[in-house]
């Protein structure tokens, strides 16, 4: 019985190890001449998602308006306090849209992998586009949302101002951050599947913590409490919040400590969510 | 290591393939999947695991197959249900990662299927151009392929109807003509040929033989001894996860449909 060298047959008519992680520049250069795909791909999620609902595409819109809706009543009428802001409705209906981009990011995020393992198990690109395309799908129903923000803040009592116009900018930068966050727990969720369990509360931890419906800077005033105000200003979900507040509505202007904040946390979560993602990428599929 | 238990013979066209250039190496090629497991399995010698809370359960599909594919061949693939076909198929295309050995190739190879890509809710048009771009083609390519999709499927009328509207038969036929509208030099067709009716089948079996002119080789994978006997000049025949024959379709037909 011969034994045959497979592999150095292989390598004698200049075959390549099929599945082989490509460099990262290669692997980069390849995503991006597949960009379209995930553009396509969350486009039309997006589009299709409603379609077997009545009022179909508003419910983008409504979903948020009802959960702020709720808030508003819960926290504004029933349980008012003093760590409130006076102009507590537009305050809080920022809050609760721009929190819920990052969180529908991270929990549909962390299935980018696990819930498409038929995509994965049959159709061959950087799985990088995965957690890529879910991100450009939450942008695209976050601005919607946003657009139907700006008559929310005139009717609460908050006239247009130039300032809206730096929603795009912080957006922009949430995006960054939100799919660099993505990539870190969609390639989690590979190795824990029990993650996804986790997250919601995750989530729901940081929803308190970020000063969704009353104001940090209210609750840690005086000196004695600064350092745990500095702490808390540390967490980009709030600062993002913060920015689009400083700059929508009355109340404490938005800050370049803010900005710096988040703008170090979109790079550093973005640059190691890629590298921490494509070094796993020959693992994806083994489910 | 396991060896090929035939060696490879000349194919039944006469034209000996082997001696072209190697274009797919699988060598000592093992797949496992780890699954959690409920109740009890009724065999023993599986390997149990205990996890944290559940039990997991190893399922060695792939038991250490090694074979070459050569330029001009189309390699027929039978076996039972749950021999390890597909997962051959996906492990060629290396979208499964394999527990030990590895696969070469000389350009990635491709499975034929973009059904994962496609949405239900969505149009036939659009999903057309998303399963298009799906497959790697630029914006451009899609437009330009789009029109030989709509005129192979034959569906022109059915463009603007959401796939779910479809017949299974139609949205099989959708399927294909998307997925056979790239060229791949290495491409593995996992059950498709079975789609559609008559005319659609013996016209999908043509672009099949087309794509294996274009100096290609071709994977098919199939219940239908008569279209492997049409398609194919080799027959690998997979068997619980090792290969059990590897021959002309003459030679390993007639003695899979034995073991029946």
């Amino acid at each position: 019985m011969s034994t045959t060298d497979y592999a150095a047959l292989a390598k004698a008519n200049g075959l390549d190890r099929v599945g082989a992680r490509p460099p990262l520049w290669e692997y980069l250069k390849e995503a991006w001449e597949r960009r379209h795909f995930a553009i396509a791909s969350a486009r039309y999620v997006v589009e299709t998602k409603n379609s077997r609902a009545r009022l179909g595409v508003v419910w983008i819109i409504l979903r948020p308006l009802l959960t702020a809706a709720i808030y508003g009543i819960v926290f504004g009428l029933i349980m008012p306090s003093g760590s409130r802001p006076a102009n507590f409705l537009p305050y809080l209906v920022i809050g609760v849209f721009i929190f819920q981009f990052f969180t529908n990011s991270i929990s549909s995020g962390a299935s980018s992998i696990t819930g498409n393992s038929g995509l994965v198990q049959s159709l061959s690109f950087p799985r990088i586009l995965l957690p890529v395309s879910i991100v450009l799908r939450q942008l695209f129903e976050i601005i919607p949302v946003m657009i139907a923000l700006l008559p929310i803040l005139w009717i609460t009592g908050e006239p247009p101002r130039i300032g809206w116009l730096m929603l795009v900018p912080i957006l922009a930068v949430m995006t960054i951050f939100n799919a660099g966050c993505a990539m870190i727990v969609g390639r989690l969720t590979v190795h824990f599947p029990d993650l996804k369990q986790i997250i919601p509360f995750i989530t729901r931890l940081l929803f308190y913590s970020s000063g969704i419906f009353f104001s940090l800077e209210l609750v840690f005033a005086g000196t004695e409490k600064a350092g745990l105000l500095r702490l808390a200003q540390l967490n980009p979900v709030h600062d993002f919040i913060s920015l689009a507040r400083g700059y929508m509505i009355d109340g404490p202007p938005a800050t370049p400590f803010m900005w710096l904040v988040v703008g170090v946390a979109a790079i550093v979560v973005l640059v190691f969510g890629t590298l921490f993602f494509w070094a796993a990428e020959e693992k994806y599929g083994n489910d | 290591m396991t060896d090929t238990p035939m060696t490879i013979t000349p194919a039944s066209d006469g034209s000996d393939t082997s001696v072209n250039k190697p274009t797919v190496v699988v060598d000592n090629l093992h797949v496992k999947f780890r699954i959690f497991t409920s109740g009890k399995a009724a065999t023993k010698n599986a390997t149990r695991g205990r996890g944290l809370g559940r039990s997991t359960r190893e399922v060695h599909a792939l038991k250490g197959v090694s074979f070459v594919a050569h330029e001009g061949e189309s390699i027929g693939v039978v076996g039972h249900n749950g021999s390890g076909k597909s997962t051959l198929m996906r492990s060629i295309a290396g979208l499964i990662p394999p527990a030990e050995g590895a696969v070469y190739a000389s350009s990635r190879p491709s499975l034929l299927g973009v059904n994962a890509a496609l949405m239900s809710e969505l149009s036939g048009e659009k999903n057309v151009q998303l399963g298009t771009l799906a497959l790697g083609m630029s914006p451009a390519d899609a437009r330009a392929q789009y029109d030989n999709i709509v005129e192979f499927s034959g569906l022109s009328e059915f463009m603007d109807l959401p796939m779910r509207a479809y017949s299974s038969g139609m949205s099989a036929r959708l399927r294909f003509a998307i997925a056979i509208s790239k060229t791949h030099q290495i491409l593995m067709v996992d059950e498709a040929l079975a789609v559609g009716d008559k005319d659609f089948r013996q016209r999908s079996e043509q672009r099949i033989r087309e794509l294996r002119a274009q100096a290609g080789t071709v994977f098919l994978v199939s219940h239908s001894m008569k279209s492997i006997q049409d398609t194919c000049n080799r027959v690998i025949w997979l068997d619980h996860g090792t290969l059990l024959m590897d021959g002309t379709p003459d030679e390993v037909i007639p003695a899979y449909q034995a073991s029946k």
